[in-house]
């Protein structure tokens, strides 16, 4: 995610999804834009499940400052392979 | 070359020598109390005995709060060696008294909990909550050992979102108090931290000293972010412990707590698509409903309905289709009506080879041999178009 670092991350989709949803059911919407609520929390709601999907783990190990007979490894990132199996089954695949 | 000193500069350099030596404040000493005596201020005097030996004590009335003083009583004492000028007395100035026989580490413990505790650094109200989904969790921990592994492995299981940034230190030994101070404040400075574990293995009180010392919860204190904590053992508590926002008994409990769990999150994200379809179903079908009924209105009443109808009908194809992506199955009933509006569409009468009339001036549908007269001029709608037609100048006579 660090490399589109404009869009938002999952809290903050997850966070106008919810308002979305709650927009909604609170209701008193024209039907023009109570559709283009529900497209866009569809949209959200797709985001966040890619996010979800496309996972995986970044570590970043800083400088050691005060190790005893440690060199200084600087900062450094890698990818660590997740242990869960990101495939979810085709019928658990909700409203799309 | 011998020369006289003023009492003064002599007391005053004795002032300098005492309290300027670092093993002289910031001290432990244990003893008996004697000459128990209290000032009309509320400053406490006595004195520390053992054997032949004697060391004058004072605490102020500030730091008194009810300790434990008793002729007789054997304690460890806290406090700074100082030099009292104007008699000559070297004293001991005592902030904290603790019955003798717990151990100096744990008076130590006693005193310094008693004291942050006054200060307001363990306040309920201060605690932080953590962040529901976060993405770059910060980890203080020894780089080698169990504890990082294990801490990397829940959140991999659980929450593979975030990034995981260790700001590596010794959690044992001389190094270790300044080591995590450091690292906590290195992991502030990086913006993108939104929770902080600082997590230790297991080991003596000795070993876990480091989560102890003041600097260290003064770290915790002032993080910009919620800490997490996660030291020794279920049944170990450290001072850091107290100051931090969450404790956690071990270190994978740790990152079961700062990591949501990724299932229960996905499960989440489908429950509110269900709820928004929920919500948007019942007065899209409500209103498809009085469009229908609308149409039926519309083509008795108005003469060319049918633009008005083919918005209607764009409408309810776009709601179907908005629908019908959400959910497959159950927009069809939706799909129904657009096609059941689509069938009351005119032009589709027109298709079977029905015409409809119109007067070319005033334009009013012809439903009514009474409504035309002789000469009059007619439009006629076809299928794929009008054509002009003139009423028989006889026609009415």
């Amino acid at each position: 995610m660090a490399s589109k670092k404009d869009e938002p991350g999952f809290e903050a989709l997850y966070q106008r999804l919810e308002e979305t949803v709650a927009r909604l059911e609170q209701g008193d919407l024209t039907l023009e834009e109570s559709l283009a609520l529900y497209e866009e929390g569809m949209k959200l709601a797709k985001r966040c499940q890619e996010i979800l999907q496309q996972a995986e783990m970044r570590i970043t190990r800083l400088q050691e400052s005060f190790s005893e007979g440690l060199t200084a490894v600087g900062e450094e990132t890698e990818t660590y392979e997740p242990e869960y199996e990101p495939a979810v089954a085709q019928d658990e695949l909700p409203l799309e | 070359m011998l020369e006289s000193i003023s009492v003064s500069r002599l007391a005053r350099y004795l002032k300098d020598v005492i309290e300027g030596d670092l093993k002289l404040s910031n001290l432990w000493v244990e003893g008996e109390i004697s000459n128990l005596s209290r000032s009309t201020r509320g400053h406490v005097y006595f004195t520390l005995k053992e054997g032949a030996y004697a060391l004058r004590c004072v605490m102020f009335q500030r730091q008194y709060r009810g300790a434990p003083l008793d002729n007789g009583a054997q304690v460890l004492a806290h406090g700074n060696v100082t030099f009292y000028e104007q008699r000559g007395d070297i004293q001991l100035v005592v902030d904290f008294v603790q019955p003798a026989g717990v151990g100096a580490k744990q008076a130590e413990f006693e005193r310094l909990r008693e004291k942050l505790a006054a200060e307001g650094l363990f306040a309920e109200e201060r605690k932080r909550q953590l962040p529901a989904f976060p993405s770059c969790i910060g980890v203080v921990t020894s780089p080698s050992g169990a504890v990082f592994h294990d801490i990397l492995r829940v959140i991999s299981r659980r929450w593979p979102l975030a990034e995981i940034v260790l700001a590596p230190t010794p959690v044992q030994g001389v190094r270790a108090a300044i080591g995590v101070t450091e690292a906590i404040r290195q992991l502030n400075e990086r913006p993108c931290t939104d929770v902080i574990i600082v997590a230790r293995g297991g080991g003596s009180i000795e070993e876990l000293w480091a989560f102890n010392e003041e600097i260290v919860a003064r770290a915790i204190f002032a993080s910009t972010v919620p800490v997490v904590s996660a030291v020794g053992h279920e049944t170990d508590y450290t001072i850091a412990d107290f100051v931090a926002d969450v404790r956690a008994p071990t270190p994978s409990a740790a990152a079961e707590i700062v990591a949501p769990d990724w299932q229960q999150v996905w499960r989440q994200v489908r429950a509110l698509m269900q709820a928004g379809y929920t919500a948007v179903d019942g007065p899209v079908r409500r209103r498809l409903s009085g469009m229908e009924a609308a149409g039926h209105r519309m083509r008795a009443a108005i003469p060319d309905p049918s633009r008005r109808l083919e918005q209607i009908a764009a409408m309810v194809r776009h709601a179907g289709a908005v629908l019908g992506r959400g959910m497959d199955g159950r927009s069809q009933g939706a799909n129904a009506c657009a096609l059941q509006l689509r069938s009351l569409d005119p032009r589709a009468t027109l298709a079977r080879g029905y015409a409809v009339v119109q007067l070319r001036e005033g334009k009013q549908a012809i439903t009514s041999v009474h409504q035309v007269k002789g000469k009059d001029r007619l439009d006629v709608h076809v299928k794929d178009g009008r054509f002009p037609a003139d009423v028989s100048r006889q026609y009415g006579f």
